[in-house]
């Protein structure tokens, strides 16, 4: 299959890279594929909490890559989801462990053996980040409606194309579309109009994503509005033609109706 | 109601406006040190010739229509005041 090692990224911290990444990764798992997930951001892995797989993890990334370990040894198989598979990073090491040419070699060994490799990259742009990109074919940009987080993702786009990425797809993550309709926040067609590269979601900033983390299960698939937007990010991925969800239209709606009731 | 018609730029607009200009600079990696340095250089040419109001120009880097991601390509953007052209006349009479 083409295209199938996905990096994603953003420049900055905290924009919900990992959370993507999880979310994504099981709901193309529960769609049935099979599904690699690996955390890049060596020292500091997050992606097995966030999953709620950190009690299982005996070998890591940088076990397979100094041959500590076989390959098949560092993966946990998630069991809620089959399919689904992380590879997760070293704690007690740091970034200089690794090298982009043996990302490279890892990632060639997985590819074939599974439908998705999706890698979960750092923040920053140094060595983290080039290890993280090495091995991919496409990536994903997580960035948020801030000014901050906007200015990192078009650097961050930037390298990616001098890399020779050709695919690079937008996720806008917390949007909050009362801001949006004050008149205080960017709505995504003005992100989308700055950073230049086609969307692929919109997230709305949901209290729902907070307790998925605390649970340690992604709330992909479920009834929450990111649930939902994340559901359509994985059915986009898959090809298919989904709309973007109208935030704006449905919560003016809904305040519509709750207004009623309140003033009742 | 009256504060509502003098508003202020909502927010959303001014951030926009910023990263405008932020991402311009920052694509052709451009610093304002650099456009700080150009323009005490165009002033310094220009001097030559006129008389130039140094206090009132102005010397950025600002977007016109392009072909780049964002539909955009950065331009240099001078706006030079001149004060007195007496010292052009004097060099060519």
């Amino acid at each position: 299959m083409e295209n199938n090692v996905i990096v994603v990224t953003s420049g900055k911290g905290g924009v919900g890279k990992t959370t993507t990444t999880a979310n994504i990764g099981t709901g193309l798992a529960k769609l049935g594929k099979k599904v690699c997930l690996i955390d890049t951001d060596i020292g500091l892995r997050n992606l097995d909490v966030v999953m709620g797989l950190e009690n299982r993890i005996v070998y890591h990334l940088v076990d397979v890559i100094e041959g500590n370990c076989r390959m098949k040894q560092a993966l946990i198989r998630d069991k809620r989801h089959p399919g689904l598979y992380l590879m997760p990073s070293a704690q007690t090491r740091d970034k200089t462990a690794v090298s982009p040419g043996q990302m490279v070699k890892v990632i060639e060994h997985l590819k074939d053996q599974f439908d998705y490799v999706i890698l979960d990259c750092p923040a920053g742009i140094e060595q983290g980040f080039q290890n993280a990109i090495a091995g991919a074919q496409r990536a994903i940009v997580v960035t948020t409606p801030e000014v901050s987080a906007i200015r990192d993702a078009d650097r961050i786009i930037g390298l990616l194309e001098m890399n020779g990425f050709s695919q690079m797809d937008l996720i806008i993550n917390r949007l909050r579309p009362e801001m949006v309709k004050r008149g205080d926040m960017m709505s995504s067609d003005d992100v989308v109009d700055i950073l230049g590269i086609p969307l692929l979601g919109i997230i709305p900033d949901d209290e729902s994503v907070v307790v998925a983390t605390n649970q340690g299960e992604p709330m992909v698939g479920g009834s929450s509005p990111a649930g939902i937007a994340y559901s359509n990010v994985v059915a986009r991925l898959e090809g298919q033609e989904v709309p973007f969800l109208n935030f704006e239209k449905s919560i003016s709606f809904f305040s519509r109706v709750t207004g009623i009731f309140h003033k009742a | 109601m009256t504060w509502f018609f003098f508003r202020r730029k909502s927010s959303c607009q001014v951030a926009k406006d910023r990263l405008k200009i932020l991402l311009i600079t920052d694509r052709v990696n451009c610093s304002p040190e650099i456009v700080e340095l150009i323009k005490r250089d165009i002033t310094k040419v220009i001097s030559k010739y006129v008389k130039i109001d140094t206090e009132n120009m102005e010397v950025q880097i600002t977007a016109k229509k392009g072909n780049s991601r964002s539909g955009k390509a950065p331009v240099l953007y001078a706006n030079v005041p001149i004060l007195d052209l007496q010292k052009q006349e004097r060099r060519f009479p």
